[in-house]
């Protein structure tokens, strides 16, 4: 039962860590509880489907379906993610600063609520459709198989109290820093899962350069333990990364920071000239 | 791009020309999957080169064959074959498990 409860744990504290931000960073948006809940709905559905169609997955594009199917994943939530922080960086703060839900902020919330609850749907899907892989393993395998079932739904409260954790934690940070901290852990999960991505690519046989593995720090932090799979889902750590994983990562990093700061210099600038219509009116 | 490299160095060096048939048989690997243990337990593959391994999974439940070593992770549903492109290695050992088995799927790659 154990060893069922603590597989089932390891798949879901990655979607979890991953809805527990979105909650943090969606912290007063409103209607942020019904898009997230749809995006972990939609997800546990698609995750179902995947599951049966694993076989058809798994033999598309010539034995590579699985690897290409993740990274198409991956890639899109790279993409929603920064269409996030983009877009937040232009509009964040003054939304922040009249929460007062009018008509149109509410609206204008919206936005970036979509994109994150795709990126909580594909979260879900991802880890999800190997949960249920893997319970589909234990029930085919027989009544026997009950407590190992048990260790399965254990396994998923234990992933939501995680979620809870991780939503909480990031609640304790101060009002004021939220924007800066949540724009940070954005960008550095998405340039994670881009550098994840990227390796899907390689082993789907579709990239077949920088392939050398640059360090091993295996010994000291493994990335197949907890602490080394928090840390590969926040900040995208690799135990041995190869040479096209961290040029992903770095030329990620820089695009999404590039666009934040184009974004929240434009809005600077229409400010300081609405500023001057105001003063001049 | 492998192909361009590899044509540029059969073009450079006619003695690289006896080279590929072989490697071609060292490259290309089987596993089997029964009763949820890896068969043979042990590969051995060249060091530095791209290596494909087959992996047929002949138990009816799904497997997932998982490595952080190899930077490989991939569910392979029951009854059915998949392949897991490996490499380039370092020479060393390296472990991979059957993550819904992991008790009993356990094998090693031995790049050398």
């Amino acid at each position: 039962m154990l060893g069922a409860l603590i597989i089932v744990f390891r798949e879901v504290i990655e979607a979890g860590l991953i809805i527990g931000i979105v909650l943090a960073v969606t912290r007063g948006v409103p209607g942020r509880s019904r898009w997230v809940a749809a995006g972990v709905l939609a997800g546990t559905l698609g995750a179902g489907l995947i599951a049966i169609f694993a076989e058809t997955i798994a033999n598309a594009f010539a034995g590579s379906g699985q690897e290409l199917f993740n990274a198409s994943v991956l890639g899109v939530a790279v993409v929603m993610l920064g269409w996030h922080n983009f877009w937040m960086a232009s509009h964040g703060q003054e939304m922040a600063a009249s929460m007062a839900a009018v008509g149109k902020e509410v609206t204008a919330g919206r936005r970036p609520m979509a994109a994150l609850a795709a990126v909580v749907g594909l979260a879900t899907l991802r880890e999800g459709s190997e949960v249920v892989l893997f319970l589909y393993g234990i029930v085919a395998a027989g009544a026997s198989a009950s407590s190992l079932l048990l260790g399965g739904v254990l396994g998923l409260a234990a992933g939501a109290a995680f979620t809870a954790l991780t939503y909480f934690g990031l609640l304790a940070i101060p009002a004021r820093h939220i924007f800066v901290v949540t724009t940070a852990l954005i960008t550095l999960l998405a340039a994670g899962m881009a550098a994840q991505a990227a390796q899907f690519l390689d082993a789907a046989g579709l990239v077949n350069v920088l392939g050398r593995r640059l360090w091993d720090t295996s010994s000291w932090l493994p990335q197949d333990g907890i602490l080394g799979r928090l840390l590969h889902t926040l900040v995208g750590y690799t135990d041995r990364p190869t040479e096209l994983q961290l040029i992903t990562y770095i030329a990620t990093l820089a695009i999404m920071t590039t666009l934040t700061w184009i974004s929240g210099n434009r809005r600077q600038t229409t400010d300081g000239r609405r500023q001057k219509v105001h003063r001049l009116t | 791009m492998r192909e361009i490299v590899l044509v540029s160095l059969l073009a450079v060096s006619p003695a690289v020309l006896g080279a590929p048939a072989a490697d071609a048989l060292a490259q290309e690997l089987n596993l089997v999957i029964r009763d949820h243990k890896f068969e043979p337990q042990e590969i051995r593959v060249p060091a530095g080169k791209r290596v494909s391994v087959y992996v047929t999974n002949e138990d009816s439940t799904p497997e997932e064959f998982d490595s952080a070593a190899l930077k490989v992770e991939k569910v392979i549903p029951g009854r059915s074959k998949a392949l897991v492109r490996i490499g380039p290695l370092d020479a060393g050992r390296y472990e991979f498990i059957g993550e819904f088995h992991a008790d009993t799927a356990k094998g090693v790659v031995i790049a050398e």
